[in-house]
């Protein structure tokens, strides 16, 4: 069996987001950027299955610009076997993004595809649901515990309730939560290697896929500073705020 | 409390290039496959095992220790995990050779990564260190079965190394050693005592490899007469397996100041009829053989100055961004408001940079004195190895414990208390300037043998090279006057008979440091590629810093008159 693994370049996750000055993004330049800790989950997730025996091969995909080759070398790195970049512009969104892999999924036939559940930048949770509605394939969303056997995989989702048991049948998107397992750091060895395992280029045209943005983002902006809070001397006092300061009871 | 590290890529990746000249670097023969996105990628990758692994282990470290129980050491908590990691990893072998397991990458990358390792975890460090200066003495003396037995494991981390130079009687003076080896069939016995030997003993890895500087019984006195013999914990059976127990064991660990996770081994050698040591190198050509792989750990000492001060210098600038006190027109500030906190952390941070400018610079030379193509290029890189190599170990290490110090002045009181974390750089730096030959060893071996070499030509090789690039530099007349003080201090102590020498040598390493530092911050700033910030540095240091060095020309001339004995009488 063949795995696809999306790993998407963004802000790494220790640094502190800044709102460009006109509002119209998030400042990216000369910002520490790594691949999405979902995506990296995912990769070893991948990497697991092959070195249990499920798979034979893993192919890492990542949608965006030039430096997302760098995203791509460190999943190789990890244990990737190759890797195919779309260069597009930046902002490439979900659905497009759906719509490319769909078409890569066509060319490579893999028996699953494993993925982070959201990407940290924009974290909109919706690229692996899309995918497997386009794909009309079975999709296990927010993984934290898989078990693959004779052609299905037992799932623990992350719901808000607490753990949920499904099975589903391959071919399957995943898209993995964080516990499910602690991604490998690259080795030095594998570092030096995967600079020789073989990234592809495509472009959207040769998926017939267009990029061009359909949602309009009118404007980002910090969250609003929190207020200072005041300690209260006795449950009375709580009481008496939330009625009359809060008016909440 | 604060103990985050956050490796600062971009401005490492910055000095890599525009200063140290990595670029060219890799174009030397073998290190074609260090191509920029490798380099990017070995960055990365070591920073995230730094800051993740190693980073939160260090106060873990100082808090417990390394302890003995029952004969053998145990290291702190986490220890033994994040070393196994680091092994696996293969950063041991990162600029060794590919023969034994090793990557070939620059040294001059190798001290990149190792500031890393040193910023988050130096008394871990320590450890691979050793392994790595052991693995050098063997590259350059072992005979072909000694490096198929022991370099592998060693490249690899499975095994890791010990140096025992030093006993109570013979510290800085090892012709005063005492410790006998007496040949046997198979090799030799090895009997005595050594005295600090760190990572002498630990649980990190399946057998550890002690390089023993001892006497043989025909040996001549003094340091003429001392051989070096590789002595493992475990003899290796024929196929190279550790087999049979030596007989050596730590008697004891030291308390010590700092470096708590580090053991600091009290060793016996030959309680039980004489541990197994083989010969490296020539009988009697013991000191010289230590001396390759001394001269490559006081390089790894510098940038122990140098990641132990980049650690120190976070933790006062995150603090100095938190901590209110006082008022400006009317608000609360934090103290980075006050200029005389924003001078002591300028004055970390700029030095920080002329520190890692001249350590990455260092190691493009040593790279160039191992690869070059030509043999005179080669001759040149390696003598300007020799002439800088005292100056990164002590100049490094004696601004690493200034920085150290002004990183707890930042913290005023908190600074005092342990939990806050920083006291235990405080502690730590004072080793540096220590251990790997005390740094009044290092300006005398500077004086004394550097500004000799080469009928005393070799400092002026540097020096002509710095006239010649002055002038293309932003604030050039700053650096020439900078320029024409080294001069002449390096005049006068050429000239000078060898106690007046003696007496400058302190000083003069201090002065040829602090111009260095200007000079590749100078360098530095007339790239194109310079972030905004680095002319700020820039000028900060040659305001603010060179100009007290600077002062040092008139102590050099001072000479040796002044330090008299008779106000020392006990
Ligand atoms: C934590 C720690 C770890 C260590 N690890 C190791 C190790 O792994 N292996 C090992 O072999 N050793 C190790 N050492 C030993 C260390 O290298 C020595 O302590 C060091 O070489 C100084 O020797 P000494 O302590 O005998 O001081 P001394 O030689 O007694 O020096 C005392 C002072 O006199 C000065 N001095 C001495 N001789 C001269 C001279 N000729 N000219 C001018 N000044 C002089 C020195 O600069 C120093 O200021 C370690 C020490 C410590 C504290």
């Amino acid at each position: 069996m063949r795995i696809l693994v999306p790993v998407k370049r963004v802000v790494d996750y220790n640094v502190k987001i800044r709102v460009k000055a006109d509002g119209s993004g998030v400042d990216t330049a000369n910002v520490k950027m790594s691949m999405n800790p979902f995506d990296e989950i995912a990769c070893e997730q991948a990497i697991r299955l092959k070195e249990a025996g499920h798979a034979e091969e893993i192919v890492a995909v990542s949608i965006g610009e030039a430096k997302c080759q760098e995203t791509l070398r460190t999943a190789l790195a990890m244990g990737a076997d190759r890797g195919i970049h779309v260069e597009a512009p930046a902002d490439v969104q979900p659905l497009a993004v759906a719509k490319m892999l769909r078409a890569i999924v066509g060319r490579e036939q893999p028996g699953l595809v494993v993925m982070g559940k959201q990407a940290i930048d924009d974290d909109s949770n919706q690229t692996g649901q899309m995918l497997a509605a386009l794909l009309g394939w079975a999709q296990a969303t927010f993984i934290s515990k898989l078990e693959l056997a004779d052609g299905r995989a037992v799932v623990a989702r992350e719901v808000d309730e607490g753990l949920e048991r499904i099975e589903v049948t391959l071919p399957a998107v995943l898209t993995v939560d964080l516990r499910l397992n602690e991604p490998r750091y690259a080795s030095l060895p594998n570092i030096m290697k995967a600079k020789k395992k073989p990234i592809d280029v495509l472009t959207p045209g040769d998926l017939g896929v267009d990029p061009a943005p359909r949602l309009l983002y009118l404007k980002v902006e910090e969250p609003p500073r929190r207020q200072a809070g005041v300690k209260l001397g006795s449950v009375d006092e709580l009481v008496t705020k939330l009625k009359q300061d809060a008016g909440v009871i | 409390m604060s103990t985050a590290y956050r490796p600062p890529l971009a401005e490492m990746r910055f000095v890599l290039d525009e200063v140290a000249g990595l670029r060219t670097t890799t174009q030397l023969p073998g290190l074609e496959h260090a191509t920029p996105e490798i380099v990017d990628q070995v960055l990365l990758a070591a920073a995230r095992l730094a800051s993740e692994v190693l980073a939160p282990l260090n106060p873990v470290g100082d808090r417990t220790g390394s302890v003995l129980e029952n004969g053998v050491v145990r290291t702190p908590p986490g220890f033994r995990e994040a070393y196994r990691q680091f092994a696996d990893g293969g950063w041991n072998g990162l600029v060794f050779p590919a023969e034994w397991g090793g990557q070939d990458l620059p040294w001059t990358l190798g001290a990149a990564v190792a500031e890393m390792w040193n910023a988050a975890n130096m008394t871990f460090q320590i450890c691979p260190l050793l392994t790595q200066a052991v693995i050098d003495a063997l590259l350059h003396h072992g005979t072909p079965e000694q490096k198929a037995v022991f370099l592998e494991p060693l490249v690899g981390g499975r095994w890791t190394g010990a140096m025992g130079l030093t006993e109570p009687q013979a510290g800085t003076d090892l012709g005063a050693i005492r410790t006998r080896a007496v040949p046997d069939r198979d090799g030799y016995r090895i009997f005595g005592q050594k005295i600090y030997i760190s990572y002498g003993d630990h649980d990190m890895a399946e057998n550890i490899v002690h390089l023993v500087l001892a006497r043989l019984p025909d040996a001549p006195a003094g340091s003429r007469g001392l051989s070096l013999f590789i002595v493992p914990k475990l003899v290796p059976d024929a196929q190279g397996r550790p087999a049979r127990r030596n007989d050596m064991r730590p008697l004891k660990l030291e308390h010590k100041l700092g470096l708590h996770a580090s053991p600091t081994c009290v060793m016996a050698y030959g309680e039980d009829g004489g541990a197994t040591g083989l010969l490296l190198g020539e009988p009697h050509a013991g000191l010289r053989c230590m001396f390759t792989m001394v001269n490559k750990a006081r390089l790894a000492v510098g940038h122990e100055g140098l990641g132990l001060a980049e650690r120190a210098y976070q933790q006062a600038l995150t603090y100095a961004h938190e901590r209110v006190q006082g008022r400006v027109a009317g608000r609360p500030v934090a103290i980075l408001a006050y200029p005389d906190v924003r001078r002591m952390l300028l004055t970390m941070r700029a030095q920080i940079a002329a520190m890692r400018a001249l350590a990455y610079w260092t190691a493009g030379f040593v790279d160039r004195a191992a690869r070059a193509a030509d043999p005179d290029a080669r001759a040149a890189a390696a003598g300007r190895v020799a002439l800088l190599t005292p100056i990164v170990k002590a100049w490094c290490t004696d601004r690493a414990q200034e920085i150290a110090a002004l990183a707890v002045q930042v913290h005023g009181g908190m600074g005092f208390i342990e939990e806050t974390g920083v006291a235990q750089h405080y502690r730590e730096a004072r080793i540096l300037s220590i251990y790997e030959g005390t740094n009044g060893v290092q300006a005398l071996d500077l004086v004394a043998r550097k500004l000799a070499q080469d009928d005393g030509r070799l400092p002026w090789l540097l020096l002509e090279e710095l006239r010649a690039e002055v002038p293309r530099l932003p604030e050039a007349p700053a650096l020439e006057r900078a320029l024409a003080t080294l001069e002449t201090a390096t005049r006068t102590v050429q000239a000078a008979p060898e106690e007046v020498r003696a007496a400058a040598s302190t000083p003069y390493l201090r002065l040829i440091g602090q111009v260095l530092g200007a000079f590749l911050l100078g360098r530095g700033a007339a790239s194109a590629q310079a972030p905004p910030y680095w002319g700020l540095l820039h000028r900060f240091y040659l305001r603010h810093l060179l100009p007290p060095a600077l002062a040092l020309g008139e102590v050099v001339a001072a000479g040796a008159d002044d330090l008299d004995p008779a106000a020392l009488a006990p």
